[in-house]
């Protein structure tokens, strides 16, 4: 179990019930569980949807595409079955906070995911859950068991007359499926990769059939909504960047940890003040700030709101919300070859600029790193970064290729500095030379 | 569909709507790259070599993926999108071992014409390149992991395209590899489709791999000679010592019947041709023993003991048995040779189906009988008996991809659970031998259904598939050997209850079909005219015998009862096909042209080294009837085309040849001399003869001389010469009125996918993925039901 800590500033939401023992399903029912849900079926589809995209709730899982919008693509009619799948295959470097939800709110989602399914009538619902966060499985079977044996799932839900069934699934350990067309093959009992797009999930997604596909922590901000109202939700963040969300600051700070804030909190403030302030003392470098396929800020551009337009203004992204806070000791490029490892690791492979791109460039830096770079190294890793931007099949390769443009145009003195057999200027021991090795 | 107002490259067109926008530019005249996209295979996007750039979306997008819309502006070409694909090919090279010049596909690569097209020839990288070790799958596949660009175009050639489903991709990322379905092998049809299909060099096959560079060979195109379906094979021949070596068979161009299809024998099966058994020198049994001679002194013994027999005891004591494997030209010569030269109907061959019978039941419907391409369009097909993918390769292929891409309907009547009941709508599984049983059902009669019935297949089943049946249009009906003689008719009857029902009759060998329609039988004239009606021919040739002619059983009860002086057997092996008593043939004179000593040599007295179809000129004729060329690929030495071999035979009987080939210009200097006279030359070179009003037919060895006569006289076949020769098939008709034979003539050739009647067993790769085969035991069916 993490620690859970917290700060003044947070507006808890989704966060509320952490450590609060919410697991057991009498203490959730007690903390204003399932309220929301039976509010929502005496609402109806349209009503739910339209409340939704009031909220101005936007997809957590990084695209921060307006959630109700999304379920409002889902056709009414349909000859085959509508899904409603929960995407808790998170994986992005540097976030944590699907895990904190279903560690310590698991029935939540739960809800979240009936209430998705009320707005589209369908009458089943995945929970498909990171094959590493094995441990959270165990949770998520005891919280759905529970909702069944309440009645609060399967046939005549709270007495309602409507049927809904929840399962949950586990990946097998890719960050890819993460996409949620690769999320839907995998579930479907296939290799992890993306589908070719239109047709989208909310026309054809899993099994063929309209399928809603959200991130936990979009699905678990659903309820309160309900509860609490759109406009009051909206009036959290600002204009179109509605409600709360689950920041995770880490590396360099005092105080890392998940960290409820508004939209648009000031991130420099984030950084100084609610985790703390850079830890021993040293200076602030750079800041990823939502998970590692966002470009990065340097110390000078961190007095920026976090929102998604106010990020995309300032070059990068809000992403998943993975704040990863780097001091000055460390070495850019180090770090631009520990993300490319992570991508190259998890590229499925599909599309020749991801699959080749993502090689090429952790084989570069890591020779790079290692003091055997040569001037070309430099360009070319731009070079080939640029030519993957935009031309892969899914994201992947655009997150893979982002942070590593940035971190070429933003650190290349470091670069340089690493050239010409110089020993890397941050390692004190030494850098052992990698060899090349064929994943 | 509605058409649809698009601009490319700032040309404005229109195309059906649905339409991919890779395959609207390819329309258009306009060349968008790509790996993966195949046409016929589910799409992939993988590649991104067809980036284009359409008006009002940000990113590139693939043209391979997208669907053409309303007022669409596309932009195939510009400097981002020329940048977009060079650095793809840069990144595919960055792993791709650059050992083009040792490399197969060196010269046919794709990868390599990309590089050329777009520029690539930097080496970005100084990293090391990720390696693999190349393994061997199976007797014939061989993948080279490095070389492997990952289009995923073997994988789905061989799970959509051959529902055999024996390639897959194992681990992920840079990792990536196409992986065989047992372990370290294949366990498939071993058709090699993968290896054509790949546009790189890294699956290569075990015939050719290494053996030369494709530049240093001549492509030829003509039919393959293994089974009845006729497909289109690519020779790639070589100059070798001993005239030619076929070193690779594939489907390069697939403008043929068979598309994209090519089966294990007719991309491998052609080394035969050069197996160390083949007989290159004429053989004369002296004391007992075959003993080398000279073609001079063959020619003058078979001559001089022909026109004895004939002189004293007539024609009716020689018998001559043709073959469904030489070209049509050879079977109607041969048997225009027997009942004008010899003056005997004394003529048969290996019947594999019962093609007269089929000819009396279609009664003159001249537009009845299916060809390869309408098995491929036909809205509902009907398959009785045989079993496809392992005797019909290419009509299992049609069949299968019809139901795939055209969504048609299919029906499967069966004695056994063959694997086309995977595409069927629906399934009979009946006891073994109700075939004709089932055509009652069919036609009405349901006192047949107690035998019908059976746990797989109960009543409802059989009487609802009569129904669907009835229902539908345009049905294609295909049958087996298992119909023969009256049951055809009643089949036809019940088709012609179906609005424009076609019917495919099958024989198994190549040349089955021509075999029969040229007229090798005792009763039958080409084009399935009873020799008591042959008028056309009679006048034609000058007379010809009455009476109908001996079959193979009786020729063999004849030759036992002193009656039968001589028998002349071209290119057919009787003793091992119809397990004749080799004493039988004693004390009669026995002629056989072949290629190998085959059981039949045993009892000739003469053995005359013929060539096969890859080596001479002519026409096939498949199963549906449709009429092909087959061009030379070159010569052997020391053997001769069995058109050659029967001219001379006449000619030494005193025969004046040009009543038997009527050749004009050419001259008997020409004889056995003209070298071009049947190479593929001289062949495309009668096009533009043909074209100028001017003579094509050189010496009495040109086939085409006989092909003018078969056009003239035989029913069915007055198809386009042009056409043909510019290598397009042409479907024949059954117009003669056939007749009805005894059943049991007809002996099925009972081959799978890797045997091939005498003929396979002189196949090195067939005899290796056999020997591979008993080493390894293999599960019919790879994929799951």
């Amino acid at each position: 179990m993490a620690d859970l800590v917290s700060h003044p500033d947070e507006v808890k939401i989704v966060s509320k019930r952490f450590g609060q023992g919410a697991t057991d399903i009498d203490r959730y029912l007690e903390l204003d569980g399932y309220k929301a849900v039976q509010k929502a079926l005496g609402i109806g589809p349209d009503a739910l949807i339209n409340e939704v995209k009031n909220s101005g709730l936007r997809g957590r899982g990084g695209a921060g595409f307006n959630t109700g919008m999304k379920w409002s693509f889902v056709p009414k009619q349909s000859p085959r079955p509508k899904y409603v799948l929960c995407n808790g295959d998170e994986s992005e470097p540097g976030t944590c906070k699907d895990r904190l939800i279903f560690e310590h709110d698991p029935h939540s989602v739960i809800e979240g995911v009936v209430i998705a399914g009320l707005s589209v009538e369908s009458h089943v619902g995945y929970i498909y859950i990171r094959g590493e966060y094995r441990y959270l499985s165990n949770i998520m079977q005891k919280a759905i068991k529970d909702a069944y044996a309440r009645g609060f799932l399967g046939k005549n839900i709270f007495g309602s007359g409507y049927d809904f069934d929840v399962y949950w699934h586990g990946g097998a350990g890719a960050y890819e499926v993460g996409e949620e067309s690769a999320l839907m093959e995998s579930l479907e009992g296939k290799r992890g990769i993306p589908r070719i797009r239109p047709p989208f999930p909310a026309v054809v997604g899993l099994w063929g059939g309209p399928t809603i596909i959200n991130n936990a922590e979009t699905l678990a901000s659903v309820p309160h909504i309900i509860l609490g109202g759109a406009e009051w939700y909206a009036s959290l963040g600002p204009p179109r960047n509605g409600g709360t969300r689950l920041f995770c600051l880490s590396g360099h700070v005092a105080r890392p940890g998940v960290y409820e804030l508004p939209m648009g909190y000031n991130l420099k403030k984030m950084i100084y003040e609610v985790a703390g302030g850079i830890a021993d003392g040293r200076r602030l470098k750079a800041v990823v700030p939502g998970g590692a396929s966002t470009p990065c800020l340097t110390a000078e551009e961190v007095d920026v709101p976090m929102d998604f337009d106010s990020l995309m203004k300032a070059g990068s992204m809000l992403g998943s919300g993975g704040v990863v806070v780097l001091d000055d000791s460390t070495c850019m490029v180090k770090f631009a070859l520990r993300t490319m490892q992570f991508y190259q690791h998890e590229s499925c492979g599909w599309c020749i600029p991801c699959r080749e791109g993502t090689d090429w460039l952790k084989k570069t830096l890591a020779r790079f790193h290692a003091g055997e770079g040569v001037k070309k190294d430099i360009d070319n890793i731009q070079y080939l970064a640029e030519n993957m931007l935009g031309r892969t099949f899914c994201p992947l390769g655009d997150a893979a290729a982002m942070p590593t443009i940035a971190f070429i145009k933003k650190f290349r003195k470091e670069f340089e500095d690493h050239l010409e057999g110089r020993p890397c200027p941050f390692e004190k021991e030494g850098v052992v030379k990698q060899l090349p090795v064929f994943a | 569909m509605a058409d649809v107002n698009i601009t490319l490259d700032g040309k404005k067109l229109t195309a059906p709507a649905g339409t991919l926008l890779i395959e609207a530019c390819k329309n258009a005249g306009i060349e968008v790259p790509s790996f993966c996209y195949y046409p016929g295979f589910s799409l992939q996007g993988a590649c991104r070599m067809c980036l284009v750039k359409i008006e009002k979306v940000p990113k590139l997008q693939t043209a391979c993926t997208t669907v053409i819309g309303e007022g669409m502006i596309v932009t195939t070409d510009s400097p981002e999108i020329h940048q977009a694909r060079k650095s793809m090919v840069e990144l595919l090279l960055g792993n791709h071992p650059l050992d083009c010049p040792v490399c197969d596909a060196g010269g046919e690569c794709e990868l390599q014409d990309m590089t050329f097209a777009y520029g690539a020839a930097e080496s970005k990288y100084i990293d090391i390149k990720n390696h693999r070790e190349e393994q061997q799958w199976s007797p014939v596949v061989y993948f080279d992991r490095p070389r492997c660009i990952l289009c995923y175009r073997c994988v789905r050639v061989c799970g959509e395209g051959m529902d055999v489903w024996a390639l897959g991709i194992q681990n992920r990322g840079v990792a990536s590899v196409i992986a065989p379905n047992k372990e370290d092998h294949l366990e498939c049809e071993e058709c090699g489709m993968c290896i054509d299909i790949c546009p790189v060099g890294a699956l290569t096959s075990g015939a050719y791999r290494y053996k030369t560079r494709p530049w240093e060979m001549k492509h030829i195109d003509t039919t393959c000679t293994h089974c009845g379906d006729g497909c289109r094979t690519t020779l790639g021949v070589r100059r070798a010592d001993t005239g030619i070596e076929i070193v690779r068979g594939d489907n390069r161009d697939k403008s043929g019947i068979n598309g994209d299809f090519l089966c294990i024998k007719g991309r491998y099966a052609f080394d035969f041709v050069d197996n160390e058994q083949r007989i290159k020198q004429p053989l004369i049994r002296k004391d007992g023993r075959l003993t080398p001679s000279s073609w001079e002194e063959a020619f003058e013994l078979i001559g001089r003991r022909f026109a004895e027999i004939c002189g004293r005891e007539g024609g009716r004591a020689i018998g001559v048995i043709g073959s469904s494997k030489t070209s049509n030209e050879e079977n109607y010569l041969l048997q225009k040779f027997a009942r004008v030269v010899l003056g005997t109907n004394n003529i048969d061959h290996h019947r594999t189906g019962d093609f007269p019978a089929f000819a009396r039941a279609l009664a003159g419907k001249l537009d009845a009988t299916a060809s390869m391409r309408d098995v491929f369009k036909a809205p509902a097909m009907l398959v009785i008996g045989n079993d496809p993918t392992n005797q019909h390769p290419l009509l299992a292929w049609q069949i299968r991809n019809n139901v795939r891409l055209h969504r048609s309907r299919l029906y499967v009547i069966n004695s056994q659970p063959i694997k086309l009941r995977r595409q069927a709508t629906a399934f009979a599984h009946i006891p073994a031998g109700s075939e004709a049983k089932l055509v009652a059902l069919l036609a009405g009669d349901d006192s047949v259904l107690d035998v019908l019935v059976s746990e797989n297949t109960p009543r409802e089943a059989l009487l609802s598939l009569r129904d669907r049946l009835r229902g539908e249009q345009n049905l294609v009906i295909i049958f087996g050997a298992e119909l023969r003689g009256e049951e055809m008719a009643r089949l036809v009857k019940v088709g012609s209850a179906v609005s424009g029902a076609k019917f495919v009759c099958l024989g198994d060998y190549a040349n089955s079909r021509g075999a029969a329609d040229m007229g090798l039988y005792p009763d039958l004239l080409p084009g399935y005219l009873p020799v008591t009606q042959g008028k056309t021919f009679r006048e034609e040739w000058g007379g010809l015998p009455d009476a109908p002619g001996l079959t193979i059983p009786q020729m063999v009860d004849a030759a036992k009862a002193g009656q039968l002086k001589a028998l002349y057997v071209v290119g057919a092996n009787p003793v091992a096909r119809f397990n004749i008593d080799p004493f039988a043939f004693a004390k009669s004179f026995v002629v056989m042209q072949d290629m190998f000593l085959t059981e039949t040599a045993l009892i000739a007295d003469v053995v005359l080294p013929g060539a096969n179809a890859y080596e001479k000129s002519g026409t096939f004729t498949n199963t549906c009837g449709d009429l092909q060329l087959l061009r030379k690929a070159g010569e052997v030495t020391g053997t001769k085309p069995d058109f050659e071999i029967i001219v001379r035979i006449a000619e030494r009987m005193g025969f004046d040849v040009r009543k038997l080939v009527p050749f004009g210009g050419g001259m008997w200097a020409d004889m056995g001399q003209s070298r071009g006279a049947q190479s593929g030359e001289a062949d495309r070179h009668s096009v533009w003869l043909e074209a100028h009003g001017l003579e094509t037919k050189l010496s009495p060895f040109d086939p085409m001389a006989i092909l003018d006569e078969i056009q003239r006289l035989v029913p069915g076949y007055h198809v386009s010469r042009r056409t043909l020769l510019s290598g397009t098939d042409q479907h024949t008709r059954i117009g003669g009125p056939g007749i009805l034979h005894n059943p049991e003539l007809i002996v099925p050739a009972n081959d799978d996918l890797f045997t091939s009647g005498t003929l396979g067993r002189y196949s090195r790769a067939l005899n290796s993925v056999l020997e591979n085969q008993r080493r390894k035991p293999v599960e019919t069916e790879v994929a799951a039901d």
